[in-house]
């Protein structure tokens, strides 16, 4: 502690010369000038990929994703297919499967985009939109259609107007409770999530209470519907479903940078000039709408995103959401086109591919947190 | 000039019991310099410090510094004017020092980092010293070196006001030194304003410019530590029974 910290002689000098913007910037340009003449700055980088071997790794998972998500296409497009390769029936049937391979790549789309978001403006890495009340919401509506107006209700349920009018109630739902808990005096978001769980159970509640008055038959119909169904999928409505999940998911693209941001937390967000409520609202918006997407089409996939989105943020490694992105879609589609791959042509139980999710992802989860030993 | 003009903040329903009243406070804090924000808990330095740095909203009152109404401007012009940095700081995610020093810019790059960003970023890491961490993840570093790791962000974002709340808080003897050194550079080298709520007196006699004392959610005393720093006036501030006395770097208060 010399001359220099002594606390008369810069407090002087600092009065007397700080009192204007132009004295203020030419002392920053002497800041950066003086330090980055000594060392070169190219090779300091501050990006989201921090060494030659991270971008190496990041490539090659990506590039393993890749082919194993090829892999399973082709399989699920060819595997068992009745018809000699080659004739026109062979291409009739690998056609059909087409279908299937979309389901499974908007379902994907659509749950790993969801909880990486999610988790990002809930800014927490347990909770997902799944448990968030979404998907009890769904279960509710059909349980309660069979419900009221017996097995007849299934198909009320059923149609475009449905689907649509389902995929706003689920929206609504989720923006009236958001916006509640989020402008009000709680603007909490520890708050938002355990109201948001504890109204999923109470509607999870209300949907098993139902399911016991059922008659078997009436059950029976129920299940097939809520079991995370990709094979049985409403894929009639895939025209209207793919559009709004492409918008939804350009937007949380185009905001990536913003995302980047804001898991970082309300006050250094919103030191950094990010309107943290705005943006946060927003994403939670973006998010109900590809979970109703989601949902809509093969009904509750309570495990895939978390598994998804983990997993993402183990093998990438990053912060961007550019990286995070692509990498959790992957994922996603290598665990749910495999788990489909697997249950039809192993255990010949294509309508459970949700079990084989939960056990098998639920495994590998386990290992590699286990090895890494965080989340 | 940071002013504040009839700043006042409820906690708790207004009118009852319980409610707590923060303000109401004016005051001018110079530009240029380290001004202290001192006095006991919960005499409102932390709110009047995040009040300013607009991470909570004001029941009345106006906020200006450097001219702009804090309250009412969008937060990303005001991030080019004043950063702050709040006490707890934890992230779900993984980041390397110089990828958090790195956000630091996001108020002017918006993300797209730039080749006078990374000289900004480098320069706010050699700055505190954390040139050899900069390649290090947070969750590997100590206390006292993230702590400096969050300081070298707002430092980055290169705006004349910089706000901390209590950045001394779980650093040892030689860290807390450290901090406090460096801060003093910023505002002497940088012509930084530095406004920081620090817990120890005698951190802020020896290295600030002015010292803010609050008691009860209103400012009691303003003015240079000589002023401040008297057997009355730090008894009376801090309600117990405070003798100063000639240290070898300045006056010492001694309370224990």
């Amino acid at each position: 502690m010399t001359a220099q910290l002594d606390r008369e002689h810069p407090r002087s000098s600092v009065r007397t010369t700080q009192d204007g913007e132009a004295q203020a910037g030419d002392e920053q340009r002497s800041w950066t000038g003086e330090t980055s003449g000594s060392r070169s700055s190219s090779t300091r980088h501050a990006g989201p990929i921090t060494s030659r071997k991270h971008a190496l790794r990041y490539w090659a998972v990506m590039g393993l994703l890749g082919g194993l998500s090829l892999f399973f296409t082709v399989g699920i497009l060819s595997f068992g297919n009745p018809m000699p390769f080659g004739s026109s029936g062979y291409w009739l049937i690998a056609q059909m499967r087409i279908e299937t391979v979309v389901v499974i790549g908007v379902v994907v789309f659509c749950q790993a985009m969801a909880t990486v978001a999610f988790q990002t403006a809930t800014n927490n890495r347990i909770i997902t939109p799944s448990i968030m009340g979404f998907e009890s919401l769904y279960v509710a509506i059909q349980t309660g259609a069979v419900f009221f107006f017996g097995i007849a209700g299934v198909t009320m349920v059923t149609g475009l107007p449905q689907f649509l009018m389902q995929a706003a109630a689920m929206v609504l739902f989720a923006t009236i409770l958001y916006s509640w808990l989020l402008s009000g005096k709680f603007s909490n978001i520890h708050i938002m999530l355990l109201v948001g769980v504890v109204i999923g159970g109470g509607l999870g509640s209300l949907s098993t209470f139902m399911q016991r008055v059922l008659t078997p038959s009436e059950f029976d119909v129920l299940t097939a519907r809520l079991f995370g169904n990709i094979g049985n999928a409403r894929a009639e409505y895939l025209p209207y479903a793919i559009p709004i999940a492409l918008v939804a998911g350009a937007v949380l693209w185009w905001r990536a940078r913003r995302l980047n941001v804001v898991a970082l937390g309300r006050n250094t967000a919103e030191n950094l000039g990010v309107n943290h409520k705005r943006e946060v609202m927003l994403i939670l918006l973006l998010v109900s709408v590809l979970m109703a997407m989601s949902t809509s089409l093969v009904g509750p996939m309570t495990f895939l995103g978390f598994l998804v989105a983990t997993l993402a943020y183990q093998f990438a490694d990053t912060y961007s959401h550019r990286m995070l992105f692509p990498m959790s879609m992957l994922i996603g589609y290598t665990v749910l086109a495999g788990a489909y791959f697997i249950m039809r042509n192993i255990f010949y139980a294509e309508g459970a591919v949700t079990l084989i999710i939960e056990l098998i992802g639920g495994i590998v989860f386990l290992i590699v947190l286990m090895r890494k030993g965080r989340l | 000039m940071i002013s504040l003009t009839e700043v006042a903040k409820n906690y708790g329903s207004a009118g009852a019991k319980d409610s707590v009243a923060i303000g109401p406070v004016s005051v001018d804090i110079a530009s240029g310099g380290i001004t202290a924000l001192v006095g006991p808990n919960g005499a409102g330095k932390s709110t009047i410090l995040t009040m300013i740095g607009r991470l909570l909203d004001v029941d009345s009152g106006s906020i200006e510094v450097a001219g702009h109404d804090v309250v009412n401007s969008p937060s990303k012009v005001v991030a080019k004017i004043l950063s702050i940095l709040r006490q707890e700081n934890h992230f779900v995610t993984r980041l390397t020092v110089r990828q958090l020093v790195g956000f630091g810019r996001f108020p002017h790059s918006k993300g797209r980092l730039t080749a006078e960003d990374e000289q900004q970023i480098s320069a706010a890491i050699d700055f505190l010293d954390l040139t050899a961490l900069e390649g290090r993840y947070l969750d590997q570093l100590s206390g006292g070196q993230r702590q400096r790791a969050y300081v070298a962000m707002v430092l980055a974002q290169n705006t004349d006001y910089v706000l901390l709340d209590e950045p001394l808080n779980n650093l040892d003897m030689q860290h807390a030194v450290q901090m406090m050194q460096q801060l003093r550079r910023a505002a002497d080298e940088l012509g930084r304003t530095v406004v920081i709520v620090l817990h120890d007196i005698n951190f802020a006699a020896r290295y600030s410019d002015q010292i803010l004392a609050m008691k009860d959610g209103v400012v009691v005393e303003h003015g240079p530590p000589e002023e401040i720093m008297q057997d009355a006036v730090l008894s009376r501030v801090f309600n117990t029974d405070v003798t100063v006395i000639d240290g070898p770097r300045g006056p010492l208060a001694v309370y224990y």
